[in-house]
Order: C-alpha cells, then structure tokens, then sequence
C-alpha cells in the first residue's frame, strides 16, 4: 500500500481535481466570500464618480484568459453603466477587440446602452508603451476609426473624449505584457491617471507591488478578485460561480501536498532503517 | 443521431433555452466544435496523443492567422495606408508635401525592411529596422522603468517605523506591517549582493532572512498561479454546464 502510494500515477491527482471542480459546480456549496480592501476601493470610486463620467477600460487578454478577465470586465462595465457612467474601450492585445466587442455587446443590451453614445469600442493597435505614450496628444491620432472603421469624429462620445485627461479612471484588464505594468509606466506614473486593474491570478503577486506604492489604487487578482467585484455589484456571475469548485480543489490540492510530504519522509526514516 | 437531430433544428432555426439564449445552427456547431477541442486538449493529461496534437495546431494557426488579420485591419489600414493617403490626396490637390506624412512612409519602409528577414539573401536589411526598434524600446524602458519601478517602489518603502494614532498612541498592526516590509525588502537586498561572502552576524543573519523573505514570496506567486490553473479548468467545466449541455439536450431533443 504504502510503496503504491509511492509511485502514484499522477493521473490519480488529475482525476481527483477534476471531480473537485465538477461536483461543486453541480451541487453548489453556498461558501462565504469576503470582499477585500483592493477590490472595495475600486467599486467605491466609481460609486462616487459623477453621472456622465468616462473611464477607460484597456482589454489586454485573449480568450485563453477569459474565464478570470471577463468577469472582471463585466462587473465593472454593468457598475459603470448603471452608474450611467460612459464606457470607451480599447485594447493592447488583438484579441482583446473582439473580447471587448463580446462584453460590451452583452451588458449593453442589459442596460439599453447605445453604442456611440454610452459606449465606444476604439479596438486594438500595437505598440504597448510607444502606444500609451502617443494617446497624450489625442486618442484621434493613433485610433483615427474604432474597432468597426467608423471615424471617431461620427461618434458623439469621442467628441467628447480627447486624450487621458477626459477620462476619470483608466483601468486595465491585463493578462500579461503589454498591460497593467505599461498602464502604470506610462499613463500613472507620467500623466498622473487614476490606475485600477484586474489581472489573471499569475500575474497578481507582481501587480500588488503596485498597489502597495499607491500606483494602482484597487486591484483585483484572479478569479477571486472578480467574485469580489460581483458580489459588490450583486451579480451571479461565472467567477461567484466558479468559487465553491476554486475553494475545493485548493483544500484537496493543500490535502495532496501534505500527503506526498508524509509519505516523503516516511519513506525516507524507512531507507534510512533499512540502510 | 446527431445528424438526425441537427437537421430536425434547422427546420426550426431557432430555439429559445432554458437559458434565455437563443440557439442557432451557428451556435450549436460552434458549440460542439469547442466541446470537441476542449476535449482534445484535456486528452493530453493521459497521455500524449494525435487529437491534442490536432487541437495544439490549430490552436496556433487560427491564433496566428487572427492576429495577422487584426493587425492588418486595426493598424496598418487606418494607420499607415489612410495616413499615406490622406498625404497623397494633399499632395495631388495641393500641390504641397505635408511633412508630417514622411513619417509614415518612414515606417511602412522600415516595416518592410523587416520582411527582408524572409529573403537570406537579404536578411541583413532586416537589421536596421529591429536596431532601431531596440533603441526605442530601450530608451523609453530606461526613462519610465526608472521612474515606476525602481524610484516609486523604493519611495513605497520609506514608511514610519513607529505609527501612532490620532490619539498619539502606537498603532501596533501598522507598525509591525512596516518593519516586517522594510526589513524583507532589505535583507532580501543583501542576499543579492554578492561582493560580500554571505557569513557572520550582519550578512550571515540576514541573508538568511532574505531567503524566508524570497521563499514567501515563492509560496504566494506559486498559491497564485495554482489558482489561475485551476480557474482555467472551472472556465472550461462551466462552459460545458451552462453552453454545451443546453446544447447538448437541444442537439438529441432531450426536454427538461
């Protein structure tokens, strides 16, 4: 027994965690979940941001990303559009258009939102910082059409909206580089923007060095961050959904480490025995 | 029986879900085709197989094919063509050359320099472009890398060793936080300054804080990255709950 536990197939370990991730998400559990500070400064400020307000929210993802970026994305934009606050979207990464073309389309028709007007989808262009930097003399220069090739000039929000210091808060939904750290390079820590992001759980423990030097003022991590963010805004999105089953498996996967441990210098005191 | 139950939806065109989507013909094939390469993917975790070699290739054809597309139509058609010939038009109507222009012609040049790197004959073009792609990034790295990352995080750790409240007595939680984040950034320093043999009671001591400090750091960004894994797999297992199954019963006319 002992020695098959030794040399189990890992395979165990991957069917273990696949059943922890899909009995929870048939028989949901109902687990708490606690907003944190980070997350809570974010909804708080765009709480208070007068009606008519803009921000600026960047798409810097794909699709094999979406499952911890768009529930980030839809919270803020429902929030953002109840608050009939406008929505001007753009994107360093290509796929991010179409991520943003997806979002947008799906809240705006929650909320009767019309496009030109409420919102704007300026679509992706390269270039990551050089990027950033170049918007300070005008969104026009460097997105002369939005993501469908309409002139920005017969959008009636984009006449509205120059440069940076339209907007009352930029946040960036980042999935790697470029992203939140070129948002903070360049449109924090050079023109003084308002900064909140949400990132993928990987990048996370990088990004919170930034919110700790009040670089960023909110962040949200993960699949976790986005939960937190729903449950502000109450929503039942995919992130709440999928916390019961992120819950489990991080106690089976806790489990499984503390297992191989004992099992590790079980075996080991049992050779040195022998020996 | 799939094909039976496809061809029974196309008659109907639509069907309305439990979900409050309306379901496609569309959306039903896309459905099943993303059912299929999940699938194929997942295969892998068994063991290595043609259908995840499949899925893995076409994952990295349609990506590539995307991305060429969208950069062809969300940049070089408004940014470089409708700036040229915005510059032509001048040019012809007024007779002028518009300077500003030239810079974009500049550009579209130096990209298809870049193109030179398909051709061995005449790859050593391609290295004028790309030097000065890494001049730029460079310096623009060098200036604002400076400033965020290095001036701002130093700026972020000069905190009070002692905080008080407004009542003038010691704020215990706060001042603990300090001197914990002040002492790991600095030990952390020192075991990476490596002039000094990491021995005796000053470098001894706390480089081998710095390690804990370091290990820490470790144990947080591997919790972290365990949790965007597994939040991949929870992506993947509510879209076969809440798109492919409604799909699914749609497909064999299951009802309920």
């Amino acid at each position: 027994m002992f020695e098959k536990l030794q040399n189990l197939d890992r395979r165990w370990i991957f069917l273990f965690v696949l059943l922890s991730v899909i009995i929870p998400l048939l028989f949901p559990l109902g687990l708490k979940l606690h907003t944190s500070p980070p997350v809570e400064d974010i909804y708080n400020y765009i709480e208070n941001l007068p009606e008519e307000s803009v921000i600026l929210v960047s798409f810097d993802y794909g699709p094999s990303t979406e499952i911890e970026l768009n529930p980030a994305a839809k919270a803020v934009v429902r929030h953002a559009f109840r608050k009939k606050i406008k929505v001007v979207t753009m994107a360093l990464w290509p796929m991010g258009a179409q991520m943003s073309q997806n979002v947008m389309k799906e809240v705006a028709e929650e909320f009767d939102a019309e496009y030109g007007r409420d919102y704007v989808n300026l679509g992706y262009k390269a270039g990551g910082s050089v990027l950033l930097l170049s918007l300070k003399s005008g969104f026009a220069q460097q997105f002369p059409t939005d993501v469908n090739n309409v002139p920005l000039s017969d959008l009636p929000l984009m006449n509205k909206v120059k440069d940076y210091n339209n907007c009352a808060l930029v946040v960036s939904l980042s999935a790697g580089v470029p992203g939140i750290r070129e948002y903070v390079l360049i449109v924090n820590t050079q023109f003084g923007k308002t900064m909140a992001g949400a990132c993928t759980a990987v990048t996370a423990p990088e990004m919170y060095t930034f919110l700790n030097s009040g670089q960023l003022m909110g962040l949200m991590g993960g699949l976790k961050g986005a939960a937190e963010y729903e449950k502000l805004v109450g929503i039942e999105g995919n992130a709440r959904k999928g916390m019961d089953a992120q819950s489990v498996v991080h106690l089976v996967i806790v489990l499984f480490i503390i297992l191989s441990n004992i099992i590790y210098f079980v075996g080991e005191y049992r050779r040195k025995r022998m020996e | 029986m799939i094909l039976a139950g496809l061809s029974n939806l196309s008659g109907i065109s639509t069907l309305a879900m439990a979900i409050g989507q309306q379901i496609t013909m569309k959306h039903i094939v896309g459905t099943w085709i993303a059912a299929f390469l999940t699938i194929c993917i997942f295969s892998f975790l068994y063991d290595d197989n043609p259908l995840y070699k499949f899925a893995e290739h076409l994952f990295v054809g349609v990506s590539a094919g995307y991305i060429i597309a969208t950069t062809y139509r969300n940049v070089m058609v408004p940014n470089l063509y409708g700036n040229i010939k915005t510059g032509v038009m001048i040019l012809v109507k007024t007779g002028s050359f518009q300077w500003q222009y030239l810079s974009f012609i500049l550009a579209g040049v130096m990209g298809i320099m870049l193109l030179m790197k398909l051709v061995p004959k005449f790859n050593w073009i391609a290295r004028w472009p790309l030097s000065f792609m890494v001049g730029t990034a460079s310096g623009l790295g060098i200036v604002f890398t400076m400033e965020a990352l290095v001036l701002k995080q130093v700026d972020a750790t000069l905190v009070p060793l002692l905080v008080r409240t407004a009542s003038n007595s010691i704020q215990w939680s706060s001042t603990v936080q300090n001197w914990f984040m002040v002492l790991g950034v600095c030990s952390g320093l020192i075991y990476f300054y490596f002039s000094k043999e990491h021995k005796g009671l000053f470098f001894g001591t706390f480089s081998r804080i710095g390690i804990y400090v370091l290990m820490m750091a470790f144990g947080a960004a591997f919790g972290y990255t365990v949790m965007a894994r597994v939040s991949l797999l929870i992506g993947r297992m509510l879209f076969f709950r809440d798109q492919w199954w409604p799909v699914f019963k749609a497909t064999f006319g299951i009802e309920g």
